[in-house]
C-alpha cells in the first residue's frame, strides 16, 4: 500500500452529543490522488467517519473526536484550524443533489464569494469547474437558467463543480449516484476516474460494484469499526477477515 | 441483505459441476475397462456420449457466465465461480483423452494386445482416485489435501516411464509389434495427461480456498 499519504486517520474515536460511541479506534491512510471507497451495512458509521474529515460535526453541538486525522502531515482536529478553510479543501458531495435555489452560475460563485475569491477570476473557474466536472458543454449556453433546469445527474455534476469551485484537495462524495439512474451514475464514475488526477477522492457507498470498479482501496465498516482496510482488488477477491467475505458475498448485513 | 436465490443457485452449479465430473469420472474407467475387455462396443459408446460431456461443459460455462453478469459474485463466490470455469474445461479435456482411449481401442481393433495390461489399469485407477479426492477436496474446501493430490502426480508419471520403456524394449525385441505397441504407449500417455489435468483443478481447488494462485507440481512430460 505504498504510495503518498494524503490524509492519516490514527486511532480516531468519534462520539455523537450524549457520548455515543460511534467510530472506534479507526486507523488508515488515504493515500494522494487515489479514490478510497468506504463500504459497510447501515449504521456502521462510513458516513459519520467520512463528516469526520471535514469536520462536518462540528455543526452540531455535543460532538466529541478523539485521536488524530492528519492531513498533509497537520491534525484537522486541532483547535486552531480554521473550519471554513478546512472545508474549502475537502469539498463534499451529497446522497441526493443539493443544488442552491439560484441559477447554475450562481451555483458556482457562492462558494468563491464565500471566500473571497477575487471576481476577476470567477469566469475562469467557472468554466475550469464544470469542465472538470464534464458539465460545461451541457450548460455553457445556458447559465443563467435555474440549477433546478437540470436532470439529476447534472445537478449531482454540478454539486461536484461548485466542490471543484474553491479548489479543494479532497473531495468526499457520501452515495453521489444513490439517487441517479445508470446512465448518470456512470457518467459520475468516470468523472470520479478523471478527479482522482487532481483529487484525492474518498467514497461511500452501498454499491459495492461501484466501490469496485471506481476505487483503489477500501475499507469495510462494521458497529463502528473498520474491519479491513486493502487494495480494493483483494478486499472484492480474497478478503482476509470472514466478516468482510460474509457481508460482501452477501451472507449477512 | 442474505440472498439466498444467489447462494441456491451457485449450489446448484457446483451440482451440476461434480455431476459432470462423475460422467468423466465414468469415461475414464470404461474406456480402460474396454480396451482391457477388447469391448468395441463399449469403446464406441464412450466415443459417442464424450458429445454429451461437451454440452455439459457448455451449459455449466453459460451458467457462470449467466450468475456473473446477473448477480455480479465476490470474493469466495468470485473465485469459486472461476474455479468452476478452469475445472470444466480441464474436465472437458480429461473426457477428451478418455475419448481418446477408446479410439486407441477401436484402432487396436480385433488385433490382441501386444501385451496384458498390468500398469496401464494402475494409472487409470491412480488418475480416478486422484480426481475423486480432489472433487471432495472441491466440495470440503480443503485446500490441504488438494496440494497433496497435486504431489501424487509424480507416481502417474513415474508409471508412465515405466510403461513407455517396457513397450519400448518389447518393440526392440520384435519390431512386428510396433504399432501394437505404440497404440498401448498412446494409451499411457493419455493417461499421463489426465493426472496432470486432475493437478490443474487441484490448483484451482487451492485458488478457490486460499485466494492464491499457484502452479503446485510441474509436470515432466
Amino acid at each position: 500500500m505504498s504510495g503518498e499519504i494524503k490524509i492519516e486517520v490514527k486511532g480516531l474515536n468519534f462520539y455523537y452529543s450524549g457520548g455515543i460511541h460511534v467510530l472506534k479506534n479507526i486507523t488508515l491512510p488515504v493515500n494522494k490522488n487515489t479514490v478510497t471507497a468506504l463500504i459497510g451495512p447501515s449504521g456502521c458509521g462510513k458516513t459519520t467517519f467520512l463528516r469526520c474529515l471535514n469536520r462536518m460535526h462540528d455543526l452540531y453541538p455535543g460532538n466529541r473526536y478523539e485521536g488524530e486525522i492528519l492531513m498533509d502531515g497537520k491534525d484537522i482536529l486541532d483547535m486552531d484550524v480554521d473550519i471554513i478553510r478546512l472545508r474549502s479543501r475537502v469539498g463534499m458531495v451529497f446522497q441526493k443533489p443539493t443544488p442552491f435555489p439560484m441559477s447554475i452560475l450562481e451555483n458556482i460563485t457562492f462558494g468563491l464569494k464565500l471566500m473571497d475569491i477575487r471576481r476577476s477570476e470567477f469566469v475562469d473557474r467557472v468554466e475550469e469547474s464544470l469542465k472538470n466536472a464534464a458539465l460545461w458543454d451541457e450548460t455553457k449556453d445556458r447559465l443563467q437558467e435555474s440549477a433546478y433546469s437540470l436532470s439529476g445527474g447534472q445537478q449531482q455534476r454540478l454539486c461536484i463543480a461548485r466542490a471543484l469551485a474553491v479548489e479543494p484537495d479532497v473531495i468526499l462524495m457520501d452515495e453521489p449516484c444513490s439517487a441517479l439512474d445508470p446512465i448518470a451514475t456512470a457518467r459520475i464514475e468516470d468523472l470520479i476516474a478523471e478527479l482522482k488526477r487532481n483529487y484525492t477522492v474518498v467514497i461511500v457507498t452501498h454499491n459495492m460494484q461501484q466501490a469496485a470498479r471506481v476505487s483503489e482501496f477500501a475499507g469495510f465498516f462494521m458497529t463502528g469499526e473498520l474491519i479491513e482496510f486493502d487494495v480494493t482488488k483483494r478486499i472484492f477477491t480474497a478478503p482476509s477477515n470472514k466478516l468482510t467475505e460474509d457481508y460482501i458475498t452477501g451472507r449477512f448485513g | 441483505m442474505t440472498r439466498e436465490v444467489y447462494h441456491k443457485e451457485l449450489k446448484e452449479l457446483e451440482d451440476e459441476l461434480l455431476q459432470m465430473a462423475g460422467t468423466v469420472a465414468k469415461a475414464i474407467d470404461g474406456s480402460v475397462k474396454a480396451l482391457k475387455k477388447r469391448d468395441i462396443k463399449a469403446s464406441k459408446e464412450i466415443v459417442e456420449k464424450d458429445l454429451l460431456i461437451n454440452k455439459k461443459r457448455f451449459e455449466i460455462e453459460e451458467r457462470c457466465l449467466l450468475l456473473i453478469a446477473t448477480q455480479q459474485p465476490m470474493a469466495v463466490d468470485l473465485r469459486t465461480i472461476a474455479a468452476i470455469l478452469y475445472i470444466i474445461t480441464d474436465l472437458e479435456r480429461i473426457a477428451d483423452h478418455a475419448e481418446g482411449i477408446a479410439k486407441i481401442s477401436i484402432m487396436i481393433g480385433k488385433e490382441p494386445l501386444v501385451k496384458p495390461l498390468i500398469d496401464v489399469p494402475r494409472m487409470a485407477e491412480k488418475g480416478l482416485s486422484m480426481l475423486d479426492r480432489c472433487l471432495k477436496a472441491f466440495v470440503d474446501r480443503d485446500a490441504k489435501t488438494a496440494k497433496t493430490i497435486c504431489d501424487e502426480d509424480d507416481e502417474v508419471d513415474g508409471l508412465y516411464e515405466q510403461v513407455y520403456r517396457e513397450l519400448l524394449l518389447l518393440m526392440i525385441g520384435n519390431p512386428k509389434i510396433i504399432e501394437g505397441a505404440t497404440y498401448l504407449i498412446w494409451v499411457a500417455h493419455n493417461l499421463e495427461r489426465i493426472a496432470d489435468r486432475v493437478t490443474n483443478i487441484a490448483e484451482r481447488v487451492v485458488f478457490m480456498v486460499t485466494g492464491k494462485m499457484e502452479e503446485i507440481n510441474v509436470s515432466k512430460y
